[in-house]
């Protein structure tokens, strides 16, 4: 068989397709290298593609900041340019060893850090539905391949939303997992009391499988945790007796474009349709100071992880005329674009004599407060919804030039980061042609309920994940 | 809340950054600008509240203590843009 619709086929489809016989692995990997040959000179989702599969299974797409043994991993910046990795990721470990073959290295934003992926030092990725729009990011390439047929399905990274809001942009679903659920053990670190690894697809069920090949506890992460249950594939379709909460501050806050509301709040008439009770709650604090807390932890955090970026043990070495201390600053200076350094200067200043009380450690304690407003709001509902991001996908440069009107993209996006529950995005509906995510939060370790929930959603609402130029 | 130019400079020191004149200004005025709206948190009396440096309630950890096959030198030193003589070379410190 040759006709493989890579824009169509969900991993779980082309698993059955191997199965049967009725494709080979090397046809599948195949049929996507094509797909990328045609159409990601112009979406630029990946940073490099692997010619020859490792193994007969079902093809996967990797974000950059996943270690690949002997396959350059660079984080999105020059100052890892040419790095290639001597040990492989735990998480691709497990998709080896559950049989999935790496189909390549999807482009982000330098460390992670950015909401578009324009701050890859190797150019911005695009989004299938609209390529003068961004993908969003920092995950921007793997959204990018998923939605436009260039991988059936993708890991990506979250710290402060870099998984939902991009499968929110391109009109896929993108699972952001409890903290300590999926190891980080050859992950690029950026902020690691918040990163986690989560899929990018174009399924509910999908999101399921590939969430239930990669989490799990790992020694060599001693932030992990066993799952409490197995994760279940979801299969209904009706939402009987599930407690649906509308945070109120998170369905109104400022900058929400009137047509996700209008998307979103449909959805939320859907859960009363298929079953479920629907009510308002508060997260007054959560919503108000989750961006400013993220904002200083985050940062901070980087601001140690990078420091191992000097130039001397891999990586980038500037080319200096002097001492040690000389070839570090202009090492660092040359190798990092500038949303690295903004953070590594806010980071540092956060934590320096003087001001660590007044920043990090008073962010640490709205963090406290934010996962008590949450649980509080948790044992009234099962599961809460918002819009994933305030807007649809936005046009190339028209955030760069100010990084707060960067940071705020992630505002509906963080907060529940903030409290370590997992949250799940699923595209809604359209508004001005472009996809709509919405948000749906749950309590630590409920995947499987969120999965059940999107998925019964998902079935409801008949979301084209296709991109309607490319239908 | 504002940031001096010798803000900037000693930060830049501590996080080994080398800025050029012009990056220290763009720096110092984003710099203050971020600082702005994230020292929104300081508006809460939080006197009380014990802070969160992790969002699970974990235990310590403990391994057994058992050596595991590690990178040999070779593969240690593969991305070293030095290395000399099974040592990551470095100009004078």
């Amino acid at each position: 068989m040759s006709a493989i619709d890579t824009l169509r086929l969900s991993a779980e489809e082309a698993t059955g397709l191997l199965e049967r016989r009725e494709v080979s692995g090397r046809e599948l990997h195949d049929a996507y290298l094509d797909a990328v040959g045609a159409r990601d000179e112009q979406l630029h989702a990946y940073l490099r593609t692997v010619p020859e599969p490792n193994g007969e299974g079902v093809p996967v797409a990797f974000k950059d900041v996943i270690s690949t043994k002997g396959v350059e991993t660079t984080a999105g910046s020059k100052i890892l340019e040419g790095f290639k990795p001597v040990f492989d990721a735990t998480v691709a470990t497990r998709c080896y060893d559950a049989g999935l073959t790496l189909l390549g290295k999807t482009n982000m934003d330098e460390f992670a850090m950015g909401s578009s992926t324009e701050n890859s030092a190797y150019g911005p990725s695009r989004n299938p539905w609209d390529p003068e729009r961004v993908p969003g990011g920092s995950s921007g390439g793997s959204a990018a391949a998923v939605a436009g047929g260039l991988a059936p399905w993708a890991l990506g990274s979250d710290t402060g939303g870099s998984i939902k809001q991009p499968a929110a942009l391109c009109g896929i679903v993108g699972l952001r997992p409890t903290y300590g659920t999926v190891s980080r053990s050859g992950i690029v670190a950026f902020a690691s009391s918040l990163d986690q690894v989560g899929p990018l697809t174009r399924t509910v069920r999908d999101c399921a499988h590939l969430y239930r090949i990669i989490a799990g506890r790992d020694p060599c992460d001693s932030t992990t945790v066993e799952l409490p249950a197995p994760i279940e594939i979801p299969e209904a379709t009706e939402l009987k007796g599930l407690r649906v909460g509308v945070p109120r501050q998170l369905n109104e806050a400022d900058g929400i474009e009137p047509g996700v509301k209008e998307s979103v709040d449909a959805a939320i008439r859907l859960c009363e349709e298929l079953g479920a009770s629907v009510g308002e709650c508060e997260l007054p604090l959560s919503v108000e100071y989750g961006m400013p807390c993220y904002y200083l932890i985050a940062p901070a955090e980087a601001s140690s992880n990078l420091a191992r970026y000097d130039g001397v043990r891999y990586g980038y070495r500037a080319k200096v005329e002097g001492d040690l201390g000389k070839l570090y600053e202009r090492t660092r200076h040359d190798g990092f674009g500038d949303e690295p350094r903004r953070r590594i200067m806010l980071g540092t200043y956060a934590l320096s004599a003087g001001y660590y009380d007044a920043f990090y450690g008073q962010a640490q304690k709205v963090r406290t407060i934010i996962g008590n407003e949450f649980r509080v709001v948790l044992e009234d509902f099962d599961v809460l919804v918002s819009p994933t991001s305030p807007t649809v996908a936005f046009r190339l440069g028209s955030r760069t030039a100010n990084p707060l009107a960067m940071y705020v993209s992630d505002v509906l996006a963080i907060p529940p980061n903030m409290a370590g529950l997992p949250s799940l995005s699923i595209p809604c509906g359209l508004s001005e042609g472009l996809p709509v995510g919405l948000q749906l939060i749950g309590p630590q370790f409920s995947e499987s309920l969120l999965f059940r929930v999107g998925h019964a959603l998902e079935q409801a609402i008949g979301f084209d994940t296709v991109p309607r130029r490319l239908r | 809340m504002a940031i001096t130019t010798e803000d900037v400079l000693h930060v830049a020191q501590l996080a080994r950054l080398e800025l050029s004149d012009e990056e220290v200004e763009r720096m110092r005025e984003q710099l203050s600008a971020i600082l702005e709206a994230v020292g929104k948190v300081s508006e809460l009396d939080l006197e009380d509240v014990e802070p969160t440096a992790h969002p699970l309630d974990l235990v310590n950890v403990l391994a057994e203590d058992e050596p595991r096959p590690s990178l040999t030198p070779e593969e240690a030193l593969a991305n070293a843009p030095d290395p000399e003589d099974g040592f990551f070379g470095v100009p004078a410190v």
